[in-house]
């Protein structure tokens, strides 16, 4: 599936290929869906990107999507609500919807608990 | 597709409405549903909410030129197409061309609950999108509500909807949104039909003694009038038709224009013409009357006319009616080969009842016939309640007058009960001809009456009839002292008459011989009576004559005298007086 991956404010971290005993579900690729430049567009990345540094520092990388440029995406990839977190990788794909203010449910979400 | 109308109502200036093209919907709505304003659709699992929906858009796309976006929240866009194609609606083309959008919104399940805030902008965009794309003006969301399973806190969720609507109004997007009642209290799961003021319609599909029947009901249209009653509806390959058809009035013009019964004597009973056309016949009697033998030959008399015949079997099929009626001399079968008579036999409760009448309906209108006969209409009530049948019935009456087309219905009545037709339609019908069997002397003999007919004079005896080998036919009135006599009593009768005459005609005889005897004793009398009169006045003739004679025979004596006497006759004459001149 090609995405248009536009208004990158991505953050790419890459694992450090020189430690193979950093499990191998290496990467993590997270996906964030906006419509614009809303405070809580704004507030779910920051609490995003916050929770990714503490528990997945240097494996993970976030797309932000905005969907008021690629309207097409949300039907392609199922989002009704914003903002939505789609975890791509690693598989089972993980959907959560909201802000992400409440990081315990994140955490839950993420399936992040029993991985540290 | 041609373009009909820009759908608009001039009807009513205050409140544009949007014709849904749905049959039926538009004259209960008097136009459709309100223009640019959302429209809820409630109703049960299966009640036709998605087909509603997609009628709206397919009929605005195809006959009113206005392209419509559809929001699935439930079924795939392939399973969507394919449930729709069976009802003849080809939604791969209209979006091929352009006139339709179809998305199928599918939420995988946030394992998560709630994270935080968020909105449904991603559905927002979504829809603007494809409204966008078609240049919508029509838009359903079907069923909205499946959202509340897919997403957490269902506080924000409500406030979004509702935002939703407001940004459809605001947009002047006709829209139809669909939602699922699962309890009898309240028209939606999640009470959404707050947020839809404007208008609000109720699918209901329930079954009653093993029997399905849609209704559809206006709950409220802000701003207009609208049909308040429950309607039946239909789901059939032509999409939904909601009942009525034609507007239910009493405004049809009434014909003068007789037609035969196909039976002479019947004729003759109703004023000699027959019936009028349009109007609407009930034959009801007990089991073997001969009530679809009435009904065959009036078919017949129609199919010689060079008409058109409609003949709605629910009990038989019609090559039995067509071997039936040949027994008793009526082939209908010629007919049927011409074209002039359909059948449709079918048990109802193949369907409901709302099905019935449509099927009725639209094989009217397919055919134009001007003679329909339904045989018989009782059975309806296997399928449903009275109520239900007599509403049909009147729907039914209503079109077929407002078509002028002449109807006999059938109704079978229980013995013991015949005035009182079950089915309780004998108000809705002009002529109401009551067969029944008469039980005289160990048989049962068939009659006939006219228990009533609009308009015109009808006779008011019970005729008896029989199957001949040419037909039906009426005979004579014998009247007996317990009613009217039928079968070897009649005969009997007729002998019994026979004698009476004979009988009659013998005194009469012996009368007139006495009159005779009596002329002659008189004559003779007469003769008698002349005859002494005769004899008496021979004798007083006789008297008198011989009295005259007598007197000049005096004279002539006292004349002889005189001469003899000398004397002259005058001074004879003049006696006294001479005597004394002479004394002088």
């Amino acid at each position: 599936m090609p995405k248009t991956k536009t208004k990158t404010t991505k953050t790419k971290t890459r694992a450090r290929p020189g430690k193979p005993a950093q499990r191998k579900l290496a990467v993590w690729n997270l996906r964030l869906y906006v419509a614009g430049q809303t405070p809580k567009s704004v507030r779910a990345f920051a609490n995003l990107k916050v929770l990714c540094e503490e528990h997945l520092k240097g494996r993970y990388q976030i797309e932000v999507i905005d969907l008021r440029e690629n309207p097409q995406l949300a039907r392609g990839d199922q989002i009704v609500a914003v903002p939505t977190l789609v975890r791509r990788l690693p598989v089972p794909v993980r959907t959560i919807i909201g802000d992400l203010s409440n990081s315990v449910r994140l955490l839950v979400g993420l399936d992040l608990r029993k991985v540290d | 597709m041609g373009q009909k109308t820009k759908a608009s109502q001039p009807s009513s200036k205050t409140l544009p409405k949007a014709a849904t093209g749905i049959q039926g919907l538009d004259e209960i709505t008097r136009g459709g549903l309100p223009r640019g304003r959302p429209t809820l659709i409630s109703g049960g699992a299966g009640s036709g909410k998605t087909l509603f929906g997609l009628e709206f858009l397919v009929r605005g796309a195809t006959q009113y030129g206005e392209p419509g976006v559809f929001m699935s929240f439930e079924e795939s866009i392939p399973d969507l197409t394919k449930n729709v194609a069976s009802l003849g609606f080809d939604l791969d083309r209209l979006v091929a061309d352009k006139k339709l959008f179809v998305d199928h919104v599918s939420l995988a399940h946030s394992e998560s609950g709630e994270t935080g805030e968020y909105d449904l902008e991603g559905l927002f965009i979504r829809i603007a999108d494809a409204v966008q794309r078609v240049g919508a003006r029509r838009v359903v969301l079907d069923t909205i509500e499946t959202l509340f399973g897919d997403l957490p806190n269902p506080g924000i969720l409500r406030a979004e909807i509702r935002r939703l609507f407001d940004w459809l109004k605001q947009k002047e997007l006709t829209t139809v949104i669909t939602a699922e009642r699962d309890h009898p209290d309240k028209l939606t799961r999640h009470g959404i039909e707050e947020f839809v003021s404007d208008c609000v319609i109720l699918l209901d599909h329930r079954i009653r003694e093993e029997i399905s029947t849609r209704r559809l009901r206006i709950v409220k249209y802000r701003g207009s009038t609208h049909g308040t009653n429950e309607y039946p509806f239909l789901i059939d390959d032509q999409g939904i038709s909601v009942l009525p058809i034609s507007s239910l009035g009493l405004d049809h013009e009434a014909s003068t224009e007789r037609v035969s019964s196909g039976i002479a004597r019947l004729d003759g009973m109703l004023g000699g013409k027959g019936f009028y056309r349009g109007s609407s016949i009930l034959a009801s009697g007990t089991a073997g009357t001969g009530k679809s033998t009435i009904a065959a030959c009036f078919v017949d008399a129609a199919c010689r006319r060079g008409e058109r015949a409609l003949f709605f079997a629910f009990e038989e099929s019609p090559q039995q009616i067509v071997r039936n009626t040949r027994s008793i001399g009526i082939d209908l079968e010629p007919w049927v080969r011409k074209g002039l008579l359909q059948f449709h036999a079918a048990r109802p409760t193949y369907g409901g009842i709302e099905q019935v009448l449509l099927l009725t309906h639209k094989h009217i209108t397919s055919f134009q016939p001007s003679v329909v006969v339904v045989d018989p209409v009782t059975n309806l009530l296997m399928v449903s309640t009275q109520n239900e049948v007599r509403s049909m019935l009147t729907r039914l009456v209503d079109f077929l007058k407002t078509q002028k087309i002449t109807a006999i219905f059938t109704s079978l009545t229980a013995a013991g009960a015949l005035e009182a037709s079950e089915a309780d339609v004998s108000s809705l019908m002009d002529t109401w001809l009551l067969l029944k069997n008469i039980e005289v002397g160990g048989e049962r003999n068939r009659a006939l009456y006219v228990l009533k007919s609009r308009g015109m004079e009808h006779s008011n005896q019970i005729r008896e009839f029989v199957f001949t080998d040419d037909g039906l036919r009426l005979l004579d009135v014998y009247l007996g002292s317990e009613g009217v006599l039928t079968g070897s009593a009649r005969v009997s009768q007729e002998m019994r008459e026979k004698a009476v005459v004979t009988f009659r005609g013998q005194e009469l005889e012996s009368r007139r011989r006495e009159l005779e005897r009596k002329r002659r004793i008189f004559e003779a009398r007469m003769v008698m009576l002349r005859a002494e009169f005769e004899v008496e006045e021979e004798t007083i003739q006789h008297t008198i004559a011989e009295s005259e004679l007598l007197g000049e025979e005096v004279m002539q004596d006292r004349g002889q005298m005189v001469l003899s006497r000398k004397a002259d006759s005058s001074s004879y004459k003049k006696d006294g007086r001479a005597k004394g001149a002479r004394k002088r």
